[in-house]
Order: C-alpha cells, then structure tokens, then sequence
C-alpha cells in the first residue's frame, strides 16, 4: 500500500534550538536548493510583461485544435481561462465538483474588483496599484507578477462590461467606484454587494458559449483525484464521476489547476462546503512545490459559531467597520448583561483605544488578532460554545443616532437582513456580534511568472496558486487575480509550452497512468473497507481545531510543534478507524469528504511546519515570538525575505509523508523599497 | 426542539423512491435547515444507514447548489434558500416532509439531489455576449444609464437553484429564462444578439421538456432572490419580436 497510512514520525520533536537563527523547524524538513523564477525578463518592470508577451512563442491557429488543456476548477480563475483559451481555438476539458460551471466559490465574493482605471482622477495607477499590493502583502510576494496583475487589471473591467456584467453605475452612466480596505484612492468596481456572482457569471456564460461551439467540453459533478505524470510533464488528470463512481482518465498536452483556496483546512471558515485542497495536494505528491502554505487572511467581521453543529462561517462585508463601532465590556463580569444595558463608561472600544489614528479600520489581520485577544481575556460577548465567548459586538447605536435609521439602511440594509436571519436577532436594536473567521489562503503552489508550477505542463491561476498577495491580500484584489490569471495571463503564457506540443501520444495502458489509477482505486477502497467508529466529519472537525488553536491567528514555537504531533496522531487514527458507508458506484458524499480530508491531514502539517519555520511576522502569519514591545507584528527581512517552496518529501517506508525539502525563492525588489509596517 | 422528518429516499435516477420516517432530537433553533440535516447524517452514519445525499456548497445563500421541496414549498417557508433556513421557522414537535425538486426536467440522481444540466444547455443556447477575450472597448466607451443597470443588476441576481421550475405546476423555467433575457436585454451590450438569443434559449427550453408559463405566479412567489413576474412579460416580447424579425 502506498500513499495511504503514515504512521511516521519524522521530524524530532526533543529539537534543541538556535531559535534566533530563524531556524525553529530544524529537524522537521531538509534543505533543499534555492528556486528561482526564470521567466520573468530583466529590465524595468513597467516593460516586463510586454517582453514576456512577445518571447512567449505564438502557436498556429491551426495546430491549437490538436492541443488538448485539461482545467481543473471554474471559478473566476478556471472558467476565464476555459473561456479565453477556447475562444483561441484549443480543445478544452473543464472540471468542477459542483453540478454546474456556475456554483464555483467565486460567487460569494461580495465586496468588488480592483483596477488601475483611475476615473477618478485621485492619483491611482498602475505603479500605486502595484506599490499598495506589495505593501499590503508585507513584501512577501514576487514583485514582477504583482506589476503584472496591477497593469492588466483595466482590461478586466473592459471585458466584463462587454460581457455584460451589471456594474454600479453612477447617474450619467459611467461606472461608479468606491474605496476599500483602507487604501486611499477609488480604485473598487462592484454590483452592489454581490460582485462575485456578477464577475462569474460573466466568465460562466464566455464558457458556456465555448461549450456550445465545441472548443470546450465541461465535465460537472467530476472530482480530480490524481495528477498525470509522464516523463516529468503533466498530461492528464484521473477524476471520478461523482454520480457513477467512474474513475476515469483524461489524457492532455496540459494541465491548469484553478481550483481555489485550502482555508476548509480549519473545518470552518468562509469557504464553500466542498472547496478543498486535493487537486494542489495531489499534485503536491507529484512534485509540484508548495508556497507560503501558512499564509492564511482571517477575515474579522464574521457571524459567531452558535454551537457544535456550526458547518460553516458567514461573512459580513467589512464596509461595516465604516460606521459600526467595535467594542467589549471592560469588566467580565457584564460579559452576559444586555448590551443595551452597559453604560459607556463600562465599554472598551479596543480598536480605538489601542489605534487611535485609525480606529475600527485597521487591516484585516489587526482587527482579527485584537478581537481573539480580548475575547482569551475572558470579555467575549455571546453565547458560550465550549466554554469560551467568541464575540465582539459591532454597535451601529452611534450611527443611527448620527446618520438616521434609514441612512443605515440604505447602507447596510442587505447585511443587516443576512445577520438577522443568520442570528435572529434585530441588528438595528442590539448590537450586531461577530468574530473573526478563516477567509482566504495567499499560500499555494509555487509558479513562475508563467504561472507553470514546478512540474512542467502543470500551470496554476488563481487562489490555488501563491504569487501574487504575498503574505496578506488587498480587499477586492482576489477578484482582479482571479480574472487576470485566466483571462489575460495564462493564455500567453501557455503557449509558450504548449508551441513545442502536441507531446508523444500515450494510452490508458502507459505505466504513469496505470500508477495513477492504481492510487486513486486504492485509496477509494481503502476508506470504503476500514470500516471504523469514528465519521469523516468528526476528524474534519478535530483537525479544524487543532489548526485554528495553534496556526490560526496568532502561532508559537510550542504550540505549532504540538499541533505537528496531534495532528500525525489524528491522521493515523483516521487511516485506521474512519467510518465511511456506501458504495464506490454511486453518489457517495461521504466518501468524497474522506478523500479531501485525508489531504488536509496532511496539509495541515506541512502549514504548521512552514509557520514553525517563518520565526517572523509578516502579514496573516504571526509569530508570538516575533512582536514588537508594542505588540505589534514584527518582520526579519535579513531573514525571512524570501518564499518558502516545499517539496513533498514521501517516507520511503510508508510512502507517507516524510520530511518536506525547503527550496527557497528569495524575494528581490527593484521598483520598491521593503519598509515596516505601522498603523498606530 | 424535536422534529419528525419524512424524507425521499432514492438510491439512484433508476430505483423507486419512497419516503422514510426520521425522529430528530435536540435540534437548536440556531441551526439552518441543512445543518439539522447533517446531525441526522451524522446519527445515521453512526447508526450504520447510509446518510442522506442532498446538494449544497457555499451555504450563504449565493451558489444556488441547495434547495428542497419543504413542506411542499420550494426552499421552506420562507423567502430565501434552503441553507438560509434556520430551525427557528419551525417548532417543537413539527412533522417536515423533505422532497427534492419536482420536474421533468430536473432527474433525481439520488434522495433529494437533481440534474438541472438542463439549465446549462439553456446558457449555452445564447445566454451570453459573444466578445472573445481581449476585443473589448474600453469599459467607458459605451455609458449605460443607471436606471437600466440597475434593472439588469436586479435580474442578474438570479442563482440558478431552479425553485422556479420546482414551484411551478407545469414545471416551467421561464422566470429563469426570462431572467437572463432581461439582464443582457437591458444592456446595449446585449442588443445585437438580442432575437437570437431569446429564440435559441425557447427552443432549448422546450426541447428540455420544461412546461410552457400560464401565468400562474408561483415562480416569483417560490424565488429566493424575488425575481418579478415580469421577466416574463419581457421574454414573451422579445420572442414575439425576434419571430417578426424572421428568426
């Protein structure tokens, strides 16, 4: 039996440490070489990509129908590029867990899209968009991809307006902007609260337009399960059928992972309930290096967990920190009183008590770590789920005394209506509870300035991929990523590769895919023949726990080394006592959750380790030990500038995981000067 | 609170279905509906029964994976999606009848999950603006006067979850189409393809075997993003219009 049970314990837990070298996770992974981005051309930024766009090799119209691409995901970054590269004429296959294109987790992104269109006049660009995407990412990310993303971030707002994508508008007609997430200029295009859907519908009907024309087949209720490795290049993916159970191949000259974000790794968090890491991590196993895995945004304004049965956390647009006044009792013994009962005098406004100058709108991660402060303080608000208030109130008492009700409405009427039938309770009258929830990863698998992953042939747009947020992400820039990835970035870039297709034919009988068959059959049997006590859900859950507890918003030396051993016991518990029913030629929900749940568990550890080792803080990643006598987060630029690669590295008895090689990238920055970050 | 819930069990789109009877305690009123179906997934699992298939994916309301016949009702009682539901609509002791939608054209594939493929194949039959990557304008080239963006903003909320067609007794997804009729139809973007596009949609429509619209109203009533009626009105004139033009 191969990548199944891993009951190794590789790294050395007795660890005895030169902890200010940076070097807190020796013992837990080898040295690797340094990895560099090859692709990116020399010269000044601003001309980069316009270099790269024209030495990436064209491919002749009439050879693209004999190219075949497989793409995995249809969200923003996966049915753009559908879209886009059949337009071109290539023979797409698309896939996606969900029974349709449409229902891919972009849709719930509420907020807007960023672009460099400057019609506002305030001195927005392409170098600002650029500098505020660096600066917000804490100077973790790769310089040239970011001016990338900033410069073709116009025409994605050109392409959607054509699509007709329903923009807010302004009354003489032309499109509306508003700021957001504290930058300073009007940079942020939306549909009202709901620019997510609009964005994807848009890609998903480009889509479906090349399904009718035949450049793109859609494979819907079909789930990756095994990357297609010949001769050191992807060409093909094994997926089963989530109806029938098929386990079927599907052969290509290239494979695109689009398949989103890994934040379900904490059970809760704001993602859908089937986005998942298996796609990344199967190919991970393959030889795809993993970036920044422990980059992770807790988003702070969301609904609190009720109880046990919570399954999900929903988010509340963080415009509400706009108005809305964040505060707890000072005194725990009013934690359970009325709110409206607790006198001012009796209230800390935390946020703007510890950051006067900019108050309730510090960024996300500051507004998240100060509100799980108070709340392990003992002054949460809220219901008590295992023993411990997780609440923060958000008081619009002040606003509505100032602005009127009904100005609030008009505002906020449409989160103020989720939040009453969420909660049901009326937040016009009580202030609203929320607390801070896992939102999105800026970790991923590595690419060059192609997007090509460390594998040749397998390229990675989108969330799935690391490149361009560094170690924390811009409101309204995952949105921009996701479109510039698929739309404009990976149809020039593929081709590149795809110019010297198509590659050597190969059949189902090829030893590779055999091999991958065989991984995929084993593990579904497996899981369907333990026959345990314990269900998916409850290890899920657990494993949600340890990872919130010790690498969620604030991590420790000692804390991500325990999380490192619970989480090994858990996994090898799970291969041995999950309880999974069914069959494997059916509709089997159950057994598609083991699947992904199996790759968390494994996940999951490599994030501790690679936090383990980020003795720094830098953006969503902070390191108690890393802080300054302030508090506040501290960065080791002398040490830590650069991106953390890792390679899977595969126990050779179990063929488990075994100890992960470090390849790092360091982070060079010509066009911006690194400085520390400051919102006191 | 302690609910009975009468569920429809099928094992696949070829077996016979019937309903099975499930007591549920200790359900919170802060649970949402599909939440209260996973505590019964999770005792019957533990129990050895194989739990109950049932579709759902960002559970916040925007995906348009879920949706159940409640109670007879497309998504519950009331106005939004099934995972929006919370336990607090309902009371201690109540009987819930859970079927999945009811239509034609909606197979069930296993206990309360459908195949709405067909709602694809309609997109596919002109529901978009055909502008390869690239050759757009600039965004600001073309204004649109607010007035007629806000009224394809509010159609273009449509989720696709298809409670209009479970609702509907001729099992009819006109509201769904004339959805996306008024969205692209309100845009100057969308006026050069605006006769193919509806004629293209129709004719998939009816192949899909979808019932025709008798103006029963049951769609926008079922609709969890109030879809009005008169969507309708609007894809009927665009028809009407597109078959005057020779389409």
């Amino acid at each position: 039996m191969t990548d199944m049970p891993d009951t190794t314990l590789t790294g050395d837990p007795s660890h005895d440490a030169p902890a200010e070298h940076g070097d807190d996770a020796v013992g837990y992974y080898t040295p690797g070489d340094p990895i560099s981005d090859t692709k990116s051309p020399e010269g000044p930024i601003s001309e980069r990509w316009q270099t790269r766009k024209f030495e990436a090799r064209l491919v002749n119209p009439a050879n693209r129908r004999k190219l075949d691409i497989i793409i995995v995901g249809t969200g923003l970054a996966g049915g753009s590029a559908a879209a886009t590269l059949g337009e071109a004429g290539y023979n797409v296959k698309s896939f996606c867990y969900q029974d349709s294109p449409r229902r891919a987790h972009s849709i719930a992104a509420q907020g807007g899209i960023n672009a460099a269109k400057n019609y506002k006049e305030d001195g927005d660009s392409v170098h600002r968009l650029f500098y505020d995407t660096v600066k917000g990412g804490d100077y973790r990310s790769r310089e040239s991809n970011v001016y990338r993303l900033a410069e073709v971030s116009t025409n994605i707002i050109d392409q959607c307006v054509a699509q007709g994508v329903p923009f807010a508008r302004e009354y003489g007609g032309l499109l509306d902007n508003r700021s957001f997430g504290g930058v300073q200029v009007s940079r942020t295009f939306y549909a009202r609260g709901q620019t997510g859907q609009q964005l994807l519908i848009g890609a998903y009907q480009a889509m479906e337009r090349q399904v009718a024309a035949g450049t793109v087949e859609q494979f819907t209720r079909h789930e990756m399960l095994e990357l297609i490795v010949v001769d050191g290049k992807a060409r093909g993916i094994v997926a089963r059928d989530l109806v029938t159970g098929e386990i079927q191949t599907h052969l290509a000259d290239a494979v695109v992972l689009a398949s989103g974000g890994y934040g379900n790794v904490f059970y809760l968090s704001t993602n859908a309930m089937g986005s998942n890491v298996t796609a990344s991590w199967r190919a991970h196993r393959k030889g795809a290096y993993m970036a920044n895995p422990c980059y992770t945004q807790i988003h702070p304004t969301c609904i609190p967990v009720t109880g046990s049965h919570q399954s999900k956390l929903t988010l509340m647009s963080e415009s509400l920190r706009n108005d809305g006044r964040i505060w707890v009792p000072k005194s725990k013994a009013d934690c359970d009183k009325d709110p409206r009962q607790i006198p001012e005098a009796d209230r800390d406004y935390y946020l703007e008590r510890i950051y006067p100058s900019f108050g309730n709108l510090v960024p996300r991660d500051i507004a998240s770590r100060a509100a799980k402060n108070v709340c392990d303080e003992g002054r949460g608000v809220g219901p008590e789920v295992d023993g411990v208030r997780r609440g923060v109130y958000l008081d619009f008492g002040a606003a509505i005394e100032r602005l009127g009700r009904d100005a609030v409405e008009e505002k906020y009427g449409n989160l103020f209506d989720m939040y009453a039938r969420i909660t049901g309770e009326n937040p016009y009258e009580t202030p609203m509870r929320i607390y801070p929830a896992v939102h999105y990863v800026m970790g991923g698998l590595w690419v060059d300035y192609d997007l090509q992953s460390s594998i040749p042939g397998l390229f990675v747009t989108g969330e799935a991929n690391f490149s361009d947020h560094g170690a924390n992400r811009l409101g309204a820039s995952a949105l921009m990523q996701g479109l510039a990835d698929g739309y404009f970035v990976l149809p020039h870039t593929i081709r590149d590769y795809l110019v010297d297709g198509p590659f050597e034919k190969i059949d189902e009988s090829h030893p590779a895919v055999v091999e991958a068959r065989r991984s995929v059959q084993s593990r579904v049997d497996h899981l369907l023949s333990t026959n345990g006590t314990r269900s998916v859900d409850s290890y899920h859950r657990e494993l949600g726990n340890i990872m919130w507890e010790y690498c969620g918003m604030e991590r420790s030396e000692d804390g991500l080394r325990k999380a490192i051993d619970l989480i090994r016991t858990l996994r090898d518990d799970f291969w041995r006592n999950v309880k999974v029913l069914g069959t494997a030629e059916s509709l089997n929900q159950s057994l598609e959750k083991a699947g992904r749940v199996a790759d968390f568990l494994e996940l999951g550890e490599l994030m501790c380790i690679d936090a383990l080792n980020r003795r720094e803080s830098c953006g969503g990643h902070f390191r108690a030990e890393s802080q300054t006598e302030d508090g506040e987060a501290l960065r080791h630029d002398d040490q830590f500038a650069y991106v953390a690669a890792w390679e899977f590295g595969s126990d050779p008895d179990s063929g488990g995981m075994g100890l992960p090689v470090l390849h790092k990238e360091d982070l060079v920055y010509t066009a911006i000067e690194m400085k520390q970050r400051s919102y006191k | 609170m302690k609910v009975t819930l009468k569920i429809w069990r099928q094992p696949d789109a070829a077996s016979q279905g019937a309903m099975h009877t499930y007591e549920l305690d200790g359900v919170s009123e802060d649970m949402s509906f599909l939440e209260m179906l996973d505590v019964l997934n999770e005792d019957l699992v533990a129990r050895g029964e194989d739990p109950v298939a049932f579709d759902s994916d960002c559970r916040e309301g925007i995906c348009g994976m879920c949706g159940l016949m409640i109670n007879g009702q497309a998504h519950g009682p009331e106005v939004t999606t099934t995972c929006q539901l919370h336990m607090r609509s309902f009371k201690d002791g109540d009987e819930i009848v859970i079927e999945p939608w009811r239509a034609d054209a909606f197979p069930v594939v296993k206990d309360l999950v459908v195949d709405r493929g067909a709602f694809d194949r309609i997109i596919q039959a002109g529901g978009y603006i055909s502008v390869n990557t690239g050759s757009a304008p600039e965004a600001h080239s073309v204004p649109v006067p607010r007035d007629d963006a806000v009224r394809a903003f509010n159609v273009a909320t449509c989720i696709g979850c298809g409670a209009c067609v479970a609702a509907c007794p001729n099992g009819s997804a006109s509201l769904f189409m004339g959805a996306k009729v008024t969205h692209l139809g309100e845009l100057p973007q969308g006026q050069p393809e605006r006769d193919s596009r509806v004629v293209g949609m129709v004719a998939q429509h009816d192949a899909e075997g979808f019932g025709g619209c008798t103006n029963i109203g049951e769609c926008t009533a079922a609709c969890p993003k109030e879809i009005p009626l008169d969507v309708i009105s609007r894809l009927n004139w665009d028809l009407h219009a597109a078959l005057r033009h020779g389409h």
